[in-house]
């Protein structure tokens, strides 16, 4: 039982360990502490979105939004900081909650309406893209003496690689969303609603509150990893992130969560983005393979891993009528 | 062999009920998308004393209203496919996607100057077919989530389309191909006749057979539908099928209109479109009863609201916002816990409005 839960699990890390090695024995160097480090730096926003992405499938729901909300949240912040002066940090004070504020609404529209979250969330995709577009259809550009503190601020490894602030900011994002997943009620809560949500009403599980605090945080964190874009590119734009909810969703898939929710694991997801991120990797240092075959790969392996999730769920099933047999 | 009498009976009964103009249940479904289109157009006319002017010239008819069902073309295309697909409680995120490779395919296949015409289309037609057929084979056999097994195309296929024109944007010149998105017969344009023939055909199909009826069972129940004896496996996979093939129509519009296909753009998120298409037009997405006519003027009206925005000097980038609020203001209304609180806070309102105290 507990070894076929953990399979996918293994199964990913095992890939990724595989495709890694076959990568630092045909290249030099890039079995390297500065490749490593380079593939969390780069894909801090993607592994942030992708941690509130884990939350909502396990709760059985989808956030089609966050892609919106990473531009949304990057163009206001750039507006307020080179526009209207602000302090970065005052400008992140006021996004965050605006952005809890918007996933909370969406939740409420999910719970209380019995909305499908696929549809609601899409409204919040156009409500948030249109937003954007309407504050600045251009690339805004960050000039701004905090910004370039925090470009510097970070420690080099021994080997060459860079800790920067983007990766810090994710590894304690990555903390905390273990502690609440893992370690605490509102976890439990979110799992039991993703396996049934009217057994989980009548055990006495907050749903409203719960529901709606899934999507808040899905909210924030896609929020959050708009903030950790500008770090990267300097700059807000409303055409930024657009299609990043599907990455967000496969690397989730591709690190073993059911999307019928009730069953997952947080670092799945982080093995997923670095999975994801290590095929780019090696597309990149190969030269010879186009572009797409990221696309293609990817998509191959999406279905891989649905295919094993489904076989090991019938093994399951199996092995519990064969054990409700016996006992009859 | 013919089914007995009084069961036919009902069923035609039953049919009736839901279908003729005349009940009150059929009637309420086709008022209000009809009246958000009729309101729409009433507002493009203030806006535009010449909104409703049709010219013609060179054989062909010119106006605002055409322009909006030739631009719609497309959508609604994918929207007839997706109201199947949607009706037995799917989804098709791959639409787009095989547009792109079905444009891809027939470009390329369209260099090879030798290849009849018919030949190309068929080959784009069964492209179309066969992507359905995957999504539907992992849908109906493998048992995986519609939203996930059509994902995996929406993601992969868009590859594909790149592969195939290697990265490249492939042009071609073949007017006779490119008739198919600009050219025009009887005063109105291709794209446009092809989707009332798609309409009509899928019409005749679904509702003069039992097919359409088969659908909505499987939509409501599978599994009982399946103890009745319809085979709910083959119903599922015909309607992915059934929407790739029209996937691929409208990515073979979308390529001859342009002369060319572009594997990154053809088809970008109008799978998103013709899903809220289908969902204006009142279909529930946990499945059941669709209409395709309902579903064709979701579309009319998703395009009537950008022409409108446009019309009405308002920048476009206010197209997307406006779009949301209407999303969110139709899905409220079909909620029936929202119509319940409306209904509960009408009389409320008069009283506050009559007595002046809330």
């Amino acid at each position: 039982m507990m070894s076929l839960r953990y399979l996918p699990l293994w199964i990913t890390a095992a890939l990724l360990c595989l495709l890694f090695g076959i990568g630092g024995w045909q290249f030099d160097g890039f079995a390297s502490l500065a490749v490593v480090s380079n593939l969390f730096s780069d894909n801090a926003f993607l592994l942030i979105v992708a941690l509130g992405m884990t939350l909502v499938i396990i709760s059985g729901g989808i956030d089609l939004s966050v892609g919106a909300v990473i531009a949304l949240s990057g163009v206001a912040v750039s507006l307020l900081i080179s526009q209207y002066q602000w302090h970065p940090l005052a400008a992140f004070a006021l996004i965050l909650p605006a952005a809890a504020l918007f996933g909370a609404l969406m939740g409420m529209l999910i719970h209380v309406y019995k909305l499908q979250p696929f549809i609601v969330t899409l409204a919040g995709m156009f409500l948030a893209r249109g937003l954007a577009t309407t504050l600045s259809e251009e690339s805004i550009a960050i000039d701004h003496s905090f910004y370039d503190a925090i470009a510097e601020f970070g420690f080099m490894l021994p080997g060459g690689g860079w800790v920067g602030a983007s990766t810090m900011i994710f590894i304690v994002v990555l903390v905390l969303v273990i502690m609440l997943m893992h370690y605490s009620r509102f976890g439990a809560c979110v799992y039991a609603i993703g396996g049934n949500s009217q057994s989980a009403q009548l055990m006495g599980v907050p749903v409203a509150s719960t529901t709606i605090a899934i999507y808040a945080l899905s909210s924030v964190l896609a929020a959050l990893a708009g903030i950790v874009f500008t770090f990267y590119t300097f700059s807000g734009y409303a055409l930024a992130g657009v299609g990043m909810e599907l990455d967000a969703i496969a690397a989730v898939v591709i690190g073993g969560t059911l999307l019928t929710g009730g069953s997952g694991f947080v670092i799945g997801t982080v093995l997923g983005v670095l999975l994801m991120g290590v095929i780019q990797t090696y597309i990149i240092f190969d030269g010879s393979l186009s572009s797409w075959w990221t696309k293609i790969v990817i998509g191959l392996l999406l279905f891989g891993f649905i295919v094993l999730q489904k076989l090991l769920s019938r093994r399951t099933a199996i092995t519990l009528a064969a054990g409700r047999a016996g006992h009859g | 062999m013919k089914p007995t009498q009084p069961c036919a009976d009902s069923l035609q009964q039953a049919r009736l009920a839901r279908y003729s103009p005349g009940s009150t249940k059929a009637s309420a479904r086709y008022l209000w998308p009809l009246a958000a289109l009729m309101l729409l157009l009433a507002v493009n006319l203030l806006l535009d004393a010449g909104f409703f002017q049709l010219s013609f010239q060179d054989g062909r008819l010119y106006g605002s209203l055409i322009d909006i069902l030739n631009r719609s073309a497309p959508v609604a295309l994918l929207a007839i496919g997706m109201s199947l697909v949607i009706a037995t409680g799917g989804i098709d995120l791959s639409v787009g996607a095989v547009m792109a490779i079905a444009g891809s395919i027939c470009a390329n296949l369209l260099l090879q100057a030798d290849l009849p015409l018919p030949l190309v289309i068929a080959a784009g037609l069964a492209t179309g077919i066969a992507a359905g057929l995957i999504n539907g084979t992992l849908v109906s056999y493998l048992k995986i989530q519609p939203i996930v097994a059509t994902l995996l195309l929406m993601v992969a296929g868009r590859g594909v389309a790149q592969l195939i024109n290697q990265g490249q944007i492939v042009t071609f010149l073949r007017p006779d191909f490119a008739w198919l998105g600009s050219g025009s017969w009887l005063g109105l344009p291709v794209p446009v006749w092809l989707v009332i023939v798609m309409f009509g055909l899928s019409q005749l199909l679904l509702r003069r057979t039992a097919l359409g009826l088969f659908i909505e069972a499987v939509g409501c129940n599978a599994t009982a539908s399946r103890y009745l004896g319809i085979n709910d496996k083959a119903i599922k996979l015909f309607v992915y099928a059934f929407a790739g093939f029209c996937a691929a129509l409208a990515g073979m519009i979308s390529a001859a209109d342009i002369q060319g296909s572009d594997a990154n753009n053809a088809g970008l998120w109008l799978e998103l479109d013709a899903i809220l298409a289908v969902v204006i037009g009142g279909a529930a997405l946990s499945g059941g009863r669709f209409s395709l006519l309902l579903s064709v003027i979701g579309v009319l009206i998703i395009q009537s609201l950008s022409t409108t925005i446009i019309v009405s000097g308002l920048p476009a980038k206010f197209n997307l916002l406006i779009k949301a609020v209407v999303v969110l203001l139709v899905l409220l209304l079909q909620s029936d816990k929202f119509r319940r609180q409306l209904s509960s806070w009408w009389p409320k309102l008069r009283k506050w409005r009559k007595g002046g105290q809330p």
